[in-house]
């Protein structure tokens, strides 16, 4: 084999790949920099995979109902304005799946190539903690609208870009270990069963020391951890039955959580345990008969089932329900809380009818007190970037005349009641006996 | 006692049900030397077809409840017979006597476009056929134990289809022809076996056998996306342990690792993440071929 | 002297002149493409280590282990050891992987085809779960890299990815070099012996499972230094980065490329990524389907990958 004749070849080869690939880049960047004058928010959730179903799209629809609602100036007051301080808004919506290094870059590519003004988005928690970083880095105002970790504003610790407009996990399992000291004194014996991974691992944590700092004789009989989507639990359910707890605590969400209440139910689990579920609230519409009324759900906040009564909340749900044709649950609430912290902070700071920039929401948002279909939202934690809002936790209740769910027996908890002060750990918090909270 | 007694069912009833995922997987493997990654996506349309027919059925006046249970099994059939013709004759069928590992990659293309195939037709949003789950009661074993009947018929079922696939194999015809292919195709073309119209077959069955597997499966979930692919390592994991292309082996492969899943969450629930891996790892030092696999003579 | 008696072929001025390119295009090039390709050349530098092994036959269905291994090894070291260079990090990384090799490359070499494939998935499941369990590492959240120093100097801002980009070129030039020469190299061709005839090979005094184990320990190493160089990028590491899903990406990409040459995983990498966030952007709800429609057509008209694009030219010329 001579090597001459085909000395250049593979190197005009590998640089034209090159060469094209930038070329491509280059292209696609200037045709998509386009300024049309319109204000783009990136939207990243869930769109396949387990997590799309109960969160991920209804989350997108809420998105894009708000959106259309907002740009035809049909919300009511103090939304009333067109879009977002007059201006029209855009959305990029994203895929959610695939993990957290390929969110890192898709995160930028929403950044730098497709030129978002703002994101608003994530729902993984380990998604989050990755994004994190790169929002500060990349100073593009970011909402975290529903990852539930404690550690966002651990990992920037100072943040300026980035907001939480969700609650974390922890209060959820606060309240749910209020909820039940009060409801049912009688609870001796707690079973758990959460999906083996980081969030399954947290809420069962937090749950028990709350639940232990507030009732010290119970004893935990039953401890079982599936992996995420395991689907079959025949063998969790045989072992938790024969503990015979008088508690069954599971942060299981979307499928495997009504996977687990339909094998449960059958075979009669729920006779004489009652059972918790921190984030069942999405599963209302779909427990029908199956789920045993005084079965204890929380919606992590004051959201879907759980939303109270005001004039954004009689706009929001019924024309989500009509758009697409179920009741919004909380990841929607979530979504359109959002939105509208947005929009409220533009229009706080930025000049009327000019484009708001990065510097106008970010000065906007902090600290804000702002109205959502869940009631009053204040950006009041971790320097004005984490929102304090009430949890709410009820009971599950079918009528099988009308084929109507709900939820009964709601206790609504101040975020003041449940949320550390700022700067403490929660763990060393509620082992400290929760040390400045104000219930009524 | 009573956890012994659990153990046991418990382990039975995962037990059949991963055969009925693994048997098509298997089945496919020995005749056609393709590791079908998209065999989670016919569990998942099996479930699908089977949820969203059984839901119709009952969200109206049609008729006694228990032809649900035809219902369950005839969609399995026809979707699954449907989905397996279209991707062998559509696709498959050009691509016979490449690559193993190609066949890996194509499948596993597939399985990308079945999963958002699925999405397209049946939206995101769950699923319900729980009906005939709960339609045949509950059968107490000791004191707070019960299980559901439906769990139970489960067994009874895998048992048939694992009784019937033996049948076919080995008492019939067809099944003796398909056997010399699964020894050895080139000598089975030789001798005259249009191996073409083989393949096909057996493709189609074994769709229809891990549609079969999710639609017997969704009574008892909640049917949305990704349920296919959480199903794929289980199986391939106790196709392995059984050794590649074997029924039988499918079988016991499907009860060493239902009995020690079950094991391990009555007893140390903290493991049951490393169960199948640890099973398959220790089947494989002793028997590197697994359970019912044959070794091969080297070639030289 | 002519340029031949340097090289022993042609293909390592190409490939110094690519990475010359992708050095250039580090000031040329919209931030965000840097971005995508210091995680697509980290991702080849992986399926490195898959192809190297399928030249010998094998199919590593866990070479996500190792991804992870360098991931993690990059991220411990910077947080409890509080090492800071990118230099140190990786090399850490590496050896661990490779320690990690050297004790379960004797085992994992005995097996051949599917057992082999479920053998290393297995492996790195197990630790998967093993992370997964460890909530002090942030279980599946996993955890945050601090941005590193490269040899004493911090960059800021801009520069701080474009560095960490023009290190990443660096260390896939080099690597590629390097394993270009030892596919070239006796052992090398050996390795393609072992796949075609173990016997054989066995019968002329050589073990097929030596062979096997020296690719089996380099395509650890290489594959650790990808996962470090995306941990360094990226900036986090979670469990992730060893669940099978992970693995099936990196076989994914090696059939796609192609195992005829050293550049062809790099190919593949850059193709495959351009491809998926390209369908993502252009179809959010059905980027999947997207991905699975392209790939399937460039199997099937290219089954021996991207490179038979480039390798058919060369043939041809030499025909000529």
């Amino acid at each position: 084999m001579q090597a001459s004749p085909q000395f250049s070849r593979p190197s005009f080869r590998l640089s034209a790949i090159a060469a094209a690939l930038a070329l491509a880049g280059a292209v696609s960047t200037s045709a998509l920099a386009a300024d049309n004058g319109k204000y783009r928010i990136g939207i990243v959730t869930f769109l396949s995979g387990a997590a799309a179903g109960p969160f991920g799209v209804p989350a997108a629809n809420a998105a894009k109902l708000a959106v259309e609602a907002l740009n035809a100036g049909k919300l009511p007051a103090p939304y009333g304005k067109k879009g977002i301080n007059g201006i029209e808004i855009e959305t990029v919506i994203i895929d959610e799946a695939g993990g957290a290094t390929k969110q890192t870059e898709e995160f930028r590519n929403l950044v730098q190539r497709q030129k978002v003004d703002a994101v608003i988005g994530y729902i993984s928690s380990g998604d989050c903690i990755a994004i994190a970083p790169a929002v500060e880095e990349l100073g593009v105002p970011t909402i975290f609208f529903d990852c539930g970790t404690s550690k966002v504003f651990e990992t920037v610790k100072n943040p300026k870009f980035l907001f939480r407009t969700g609650l974390d996990a922890v209060v959820d399992n606060v309240a749910a270990a209020r909820y039940i000291a009060e409801t049912r004194p009688n609870v001796k014996s707690v079973a758990s069963i959460q999906q083996n991974y980081a969030w399954g691992q947290d809420s069962w944590n937090d749950f028990i020391l709350a639940f232990k700092q507030i009732k010290p004789e119970v004893k935990v009989v039953s401890e079982q951890w599936p992996k995420l989507g395991q689907g079959q639990y025949g063998a969790e359910i045989s072992a938790i039955s024969v503990s015979t707890p008088d508690l069954i605590h599971s942060s299981f969400w979307g499928g495997d959580m009504e996977a687990l209440m339909l094998q449960g139910g059958a075979r009669g689990l729920f006779d004489k345990s009652v059972a918790v579920l921190t984030a069942g609230e999405t599963g209302v519409e779909h427990f029908k008969a199956n789920v045993p009324n005084g079965t204890v759900i929380g919606g992590r906040g004051p959201f879907g089932a759980f939303a109270p009564k005001n004039a954004l909340n009689d706009w929001f749900r019924p024309a989500f329900t009509a758009q697409f044709k179920e009741p919004p649950t909380y990841p929607a609430y979530k979504m359109v809380q959002a939105i509208l912290g947005l929009k409220a902070a533009a229009e706080k700071t930025a000049k009327a009818g000019a484009m708001p920039t990065a510097e106008n929401i970010v000065q906007g948002l902090a600290g804000l007190s702002f109205e959502a279909p869940s009631g009053t939202v204040i950006m009041s934690r971790s320097k004005g970037h984490q929102a304090v809002q009430s949890v709410s936790f009820g009971e599950y209740q079918f009528d099988a005349k009308s084929g109507k769910a709900s939820v009964a027996k709601v206790k609504t908890y101040a975020g003041e009641c449940l949320m550390p002060p700022d700067g403490s750990n929660a763990a060393d918090w509620i082992k400290a006996g929760f040390p400045g909270a104000k219930c009524n | 006692m009573t956890s012994f007694f659990a153990i046991l069912i418990d382990g039975a009833i995962y037990a059949s049900w991963l055969f009925l995922v693994a048997a098509g997987l298997t089945i496919i493997y020995g005749v056609m030397r393709v590791l079908n990654m998209a065999h989670g996506s016919f569990y998942a349309i099996g479930a699908y077809s089977a949820a969203s027919l059984v839901g119709w059925y009952f969200s109206g006046e049609h008729g006694n409840p228990y032809w649900s249970f035809l219902l369950l099994i005839g969609c399995a059939l026809v979707s699954g017979a449907i989905v397996g013709v279209i991707i062998e004759k559509g696709l498959l069928r050009f691509l016979h006597g490449r690559d193993e590992i190609l066949m890996v990659i194509v499948t596993y293309a597939l399985l990308l476009i079945l999963e958002d195939a699925t999405k397209l037709i049946w939206g995101v949003d769950p699923y319900f056929a729980y009906q005939p789950y709960r339609l045949l009661g509950q059968t107490a074993v000791g004191g707070s134990l019960r299980f559901a009947n439906y769990d139970l018929v489960l067994i009874a079922v895998s048992i048939l289809v694992g009784l019937a696939a033996w049948f076919v194999l080995n008492r019939t015809n067809k099944g003796r022809l398909l056997r010399a292919v699964i020894h050895d195709r080139e000598i089975a073309i030789a001798m005259g076996v249009n191996v073409n119209a083989m393949f096909a077959a057996t493709f189609a069955i074994g769709s229809v056998l891990g549609a079969l597997a999710g639609a017997l499966t969704a009574p008892a979930i909640s049917v949305t996306p990704g349920i296919g692919v959480e199903v794929i390592v289980l199986a391939f994991a106790v196709v392995v342990v059984g050794g590649l292309g074997s029924i039988g082996g499918a079988a016991a492969g499907a009860i060493l690792v239902g009995l020690s899943r079950s094991f391990a969450v009555h007893v140390a629930p903290e493991f049951e993440l490393f169960v199948i891996y640890g099973v398959m790892f220790l089947v494989l030092a002793i028997r590197p071929q697994g359970l019912f696999g044959q070794t091969l003579a080297r070639r030289i | 002297m002519s340029l031949r008696n340097c090289f022993s072929s042609p293909t390592e001025p190409a490939l110094l002149l690519a990475a010359a390119v992708f050095a250039a295009g580090a000031w040329l090039m919209p931030a965000w493409l840097a971005f995508l390709l210091t995680l697509a050349l980290a991702k080849a530098l992986v399926v490195l280590g898959v192809v190297i092994q399928m030249r010998a036959g094998l199919v590593s269905f866990g070479q996500a282990l190792f991804f992870c291994i360098g991931g993690y090894g990059v991220g411990l070291a910077a947080q409890y050891l509080g090492i800071g260079d990118a230099f140190a990090l990786l090399a850490l990384g590496t050896v661990a992987a490779i320690l990690l090799a050297l004790a379960c490359g004797w085992l994992l070499t005995r097996y051949r085809e599917i057992f082999y494939a479920m053998l290393t998935l297995a492996l790195s499941m197990v630790l998967y779960g093993v992370l997964v369990k460890s909530s002090a590492l942030g279980s599946t959240d996993g955890f945050n890299v601090v941005p590193p120093s490269f040899l004493g100097w911090v960059p800021e801002g801009d520069a701080r990815k474009r560095t960490m980009y023009l290190l990443t070129v660096l260390v896939a030039a080099v690597v590629a070099i390097g394993f270009h020469r030892f596919m070239v190299s006796s052992l090398g061709r050996v390795t393609e012996a072992v796949r075609e005839n173990e016997i054989r090979v066995d019968f002329l005094g050589i073990s097929p499972q030596g062979v096997l184990f020296v690719n089996y320990v380099a395509a650890a190493g290489v594959s650790a230094l990808g996962g470090g160089l995306t941990a360094l990028a990226s900036g986090h590491i979670d469990p992730d980065m060893a669940i099978w899903t992970t693995s099936g990406e990196f076989v994914f990409i090696a059939i796609l490329g192609g195992t005829g040459h050293v550049a062809a995983p790099f190919i593949g990498a850059i193709v495959f990524s351009v491809i998926r966030t390209f369908a993502i952007q252009e179809a959010p709800h059905f980027w999947q389907m997207t991905l699975g429609v392209i790939l399937l057509a460039l199997i099937l008209f290219l089954p021996k990958g991207l490179w038979s694009l480039v390798a058919r030219d060369r043939k041809r010329e030499v025909e000529a």
